[in-house]
C-alpha cells in the first residue's frame, strides 16, 4: 500500500539541518576572558564588559579573522570581567549586518565590525544605537558618528619589509604575490611588498594577481601556479584564501612570506609573517568608551607603535645578511627615516 | 603575449583549466543524472562541502588520500540519499530543500572543522600519475598526462554517463522518468526508485568532487568549495542536460579562469582591470548559456515531484 507522502516531516528535517547549520559559528567561538588579567578598570570591575566581534572568515583562518579574533581575547584577558562573543564566516554582507544590529540590540558595549565590506551596514545601523560604541576596519572613516571608531592596518609598512627579505633571498629575482581584490589593506601590503623589493633589488620583478576573491582557495591555488609556471621562487600573499597559495609553495619549494597572522604553521617554506596585534589600537579603544567617549576616532597599527610585527619561523634558517636587511628597514621605517612610498 | 607562448605558461594554463575544472565536472556530471530524472538537486554545493572535510579530515588522520577520496564518496552517498528521501519519498519542494541541504552542509563543514582541526593543516595530496609512454611527450605529456588519478577519473565518467544515459535500459528509464514519470509508471518504471538512484548517484559524485578538491588543494577551509556547487548546477544547464555539454562547459569555465589568472600573472591583463578579468569566466559561461541552451528543452518533468494519479 502507497502511503501519503509527509511534508511536515521533511519541514522538520530542513528546520534541524537550519539550526545545526547556524549553529556552528557563534558556538565556535564564544570566549569570556579569564577574571584574573592584568589591568581591571573601575568600570570593568562592576560589571561585565562585552564585546562582540563580526567577521567575514573563520576565527582561525591564519588571517584576517583570526588577527582581531587572537587581540580581542588579550584585551579581555587583560581587563578581565570582559565577555567575549564571535560570529565568523559572514562572508555575506547582510548576514553581517543581521549579527551587529542584533548584538547593538542586546546591548553590547562595543560591537566590531570587522570587514572593510561592512562599513555601509554600520553607517546604517550605529545611528540607531547611540549607546553602543562600534569599531569597524580596516578603514579610516567614522562616518562622522560619535559612536564609531575605525582602524587600519599600515600593511604597507609589514609588506616593505617582507619585500625587502624576499628580493634578497629571491634566485631567479621573479616573485610572485597573490592577492585578492585591490583594495584597502591587501593593496596597501601588495605595494609596499613591491616597494621593499625594488628598494632591495632594482632588478628583481614583482607579478601581482589579484584573483577576484577573498574565499577561493583553489584559484589562489592556480595563481600560485602561475607564478611558479612564470619563474618565481619567492611569493606572498594576502586575505584568508591564500592557504591556497601557500600549499602550492610547499609543493614547489618556493619560499612563502605570510601577513596579518603568523602563518609558519602552514610550512617550513614560511620565512617570515607580518602579524597585526590589533590589541594595541583596541586597549586605547577601550580606555575612550571607559572615559565616556563611543567613537570619532581612526586608529592605526603600524611597526612603530608594535601593532604589527614581523614574527620569523623558527623552522627557516634565515641568512644573517637578510635579517639584518629586515632589521634595518623595521628600524627605518619606525623612526620614519624609511619610507614605504605609500 | 609572446611569454603566454612559453612551455611552461602553456602547460600550466591548460593544465590549471583542466585542475579547476575536475570538481565541476564530477558534480555536474551527477547533477545531470538527477535533472535528467526530474529531480533539481541545489544542495549540491553543501554535499561537496562535507566530502571535502570528510575528506580532507580521513586524510589528516590517517594521511592516505585514498581513504581521504572514500571518505567523500560515503558522505556523498549519504547525503544522497537524504536529498532523495526529502525530494523523492517526502516530495518537498525541491528547491527549498536544496538550499536546506546546502546551508546543512555549509554550517557542518565548518562546525565539525572548528571543533575536530581548528587551524588550516596541510595534508598530503594525490599523487600524479604518470601514464607510460603519454607522460613523456613534449608539452602534451605535460598538459595532459601528468595528472592525478582523479582527473582520468572524471574525464572517463563522461562516456560513462553518456552510454549509462543513452545505451542502457536504466538510462532510457531515467529519461522517461524524467520527461513523462506518468507514461513511464503506466508501464511498470518505479519512479521513486529511479528518482532515488540517480539522486544517490548525483550526492555520491558531488561527495567525491568535494574530497577531489580537498586533497588536491591539500588544505580544508570554511565554506572551501566557493560556490562550486551552484556552478555545477549551471553547467548543467549549460550542457544541456547532456554530459558532453557538461564536460566541455566544465573546461570552458576552468581554462577561461586559468587563461585569466595567467594573463594577470604575466601583465597582459593590467593589474587595475584584474577585478574585471576576474568576471571573466562567469560572464562567458553565462553568455554561452544564454546562446547553447536555448536551443534545448530541459527535461519536462524537472523539479515536479510525482504522486500517481495526481
Amino acid at each position: 500500500m502507497r502511503t501519503r507522502p509527509l511534508p511536515w516531516a521533511a519541514m522538520v528535517l530542513a528546520f534541524v539541518m537550519l539550526a545545526v547549520a547556524c549553529g556552528g559559528d557563534d558556538d565556535a567561538a564564544d570566549t569570556t576572558a579569564a577574571t584574573d588579567g592584568a589591568t581591571t578598570t573601575a568600570a570593568a570591575a562592576d560589571e561585565t564588559f562585552r564585546i562582540a566581534v563580526v567577521a567575514p572568515s573563520a576565527v582561525n583562518d591564519l588571517a584576517f579573522t583570526q588577527s582581531i579574533v587572537d587581540a580581542v581575547n588579550v584585551v579581555a584577558a587583560e581587563r578581565g570581567n570582559t565577555e567575549v562573543d564571535i560570529t565568523d564566516g559572514t562572508f555575506v554582507v547582510e548576514d553581517a549586518a543581521a549579527a551587529i544590529r542584533d548584538y547593538a540590540s542586546q546591548g553590547y558595549d562595543l560591537v566590531i565590525a570587522h570587514g572593510s565590506q561592512y562599513g555601509g551596514s554600520l553607517e546604517e545601523i550605529a545611528p540607531d544605537f547611540p549607546e553602543v560604541a562600534f569599531a569597524w576596519g580596516t578603514a579610516a572613516d567614522t562616518f562622522g558618528l560619535p559612536n564609531v571608531f575605525a582602524y587600519e592596518a599600515a600593511s604597507d609598512q609589514g609588506g616593505y619589509v617582507m619585500g625587502v627579505m624576499a628580493a634578497a633571498l629571491s634566485e631567479s629575482k621573479l616573485i610572485g604575490i597573490v592577492g585578492p581584490i585591490e583594495v584597502g589593506d591587501a593593496k596597501l601590503y601588495v605595494d609596499g611588498f613591491k616597494a621593499g623589493a625594488e628598494s632591495n633589488d632594482s632588478g628583481v620583478t614583482v607579478n601581482v594577481n589579484y584573483t577576484g576573491s577573498f574565499s577561493d582557495v583553489a584559484l589562489a591555488s592556480e595563481a600560485a601556479k602561475a607564478h611558479v609556471a612564470a619563474g618565481a621562487d619567492v611569493m606572498s600573499g594576502t586575505a584568508q584564501m591564500v592557504v591556497g597559495a601557500v600549499s602550492v609553495a610547499n609543493d614547489e619549494g618556493v619560499l612563502w612570506f605570510g601577513t596579518q597572522a603568523n602563518q609558519s604553521s602552514l610550512g617550513d617554506i614560511v620565512v617570515a609573517s607580518q602579524v597585526y596585534k590589533w590589541e594595541v589600537v583596541l586597549r586605547e579603544m577601550l580606555t575612550a568608551i571607559d572615559g565616556g567617549t563611543l567613537g570619532g576616532t581612526t586608529y592605526e597599527i603600524n611597526l612603530a607603535n608594535g601593532g604589527e610585527v614581523i614574527e620569523y619561523n623558527a623552522n627557516f634558517d634565515l641568512p644573517a645578511d637578510v635579517a639584518q636587511l629586515a632589521e634595518d628597514a623595521i628600524a627605518g621605517i619606525a623612526d620614519g627615516s624609511m619610507s614605504t612610498g605609500q | 603575449m609572446s611569454e603566454l607562448l612559453t612551455k611552461a605558461v602553456l602547460v600550466a594554463t591548460i593544465a590549471g583549466g583542466i585542475r579547476l575544472a575536475v570538481p565541476l565536472l564530477l558534480a555536474s556530471l551527477g547533477e545531470t543524472f538527477g535533472q535528467r530524472s526530474g529531480v533539481l538537486n541545489l544542495g549540491v554545493d553543501g554535499i561537496m562541502l562535507l566530502g571535502a572535510f570528510g575528506g580532507y579530515y580521513a586524510v589528516l588522520e590517517s594521511g592516505d588520500v585514498w581513504l581521504g577520496l572514500a571518505a567523500g564518496i560515503v558522505i556523498g552517498m549519504l547525503l544522497g540519499v537524504v536529498s532523495a528521501l526529502i525530494s523523492v519519498t517526502l516530495l518537498a519542494e525541491q528547491g527549498i530543500s536544496g538550499i536546506g541541504v546546502y546551508l546543512f552542509g555549509l554550517g557542518l563543514s565548518d562546525l565539525l572543522f572548528q571543533r575536530l582541526v581548528g587551524t588550516p593543516t596541510p595534508i598530503p595530496k594525490f599523487p600524479k600519475l604518470d601514464i607510460p609512454g603519454l607522460s613523456d611527450i613534449p608539452v602534451i605529456g605535460e598538459t595532459l598526462f601528468q595528472f592525478s588519478l582523479i582527473v582520468y577519473v572524471a574525464v572517463a565518467l563522461v562516456p560513462i554517463s553518456i552510454f549509462v544515459i543513452n545505451r542502457t535500459t536504466f538510462g532510457m528509464k531515467v529519461r522517461s522518468v524524467g520527461e513523462n514519470p506518468e507514461a513511464a509508471d503506466s508501464l511498470g518504471v518505479s519512479i521513486t526508485r529511479v528518482r532515488w538512484i540517480t539522486v544517490t548517484i548525483g550526492g555520491t559524485l558531488a561527495g567525491v568532487a568535494g574530497a577531489a578538491l580537498a586533497i588536491d588543494l591539500g588544505i580544508f577551509q570554511q565554506n572551501l568549495t566557493n560556490a562550486q556547487g551552484f556552478i555545477a548546477i549551471a553547467l548543467v544547464y549549460f550542457g544541456a542536460w547532456r554530459p558532453l555539454g557538461v564536460m566541455t562547459g566544465a573546461l570552458l569555465y576552468g581554462l577561461v579562469n586559468s587563461l585569466v589568472l595567467q594573463f594577470k600573472t604575466l601583465g597582459i591583463i593590467p593589474q587595475s582591470w584584474s577585478d574585471i578579468a576576474a568576471m571573466a569566466p562567469a560572464l562567458i559561461t553565462i553568455l554561452a548559456l544564454v546562446v547553447v541552451a536555448r536551443r534545448f528543452r530541459q527535461p519536462a518533468a524537472l523539479t515536479k515531484p510525482f504522486t500517481r494519479g495526481t
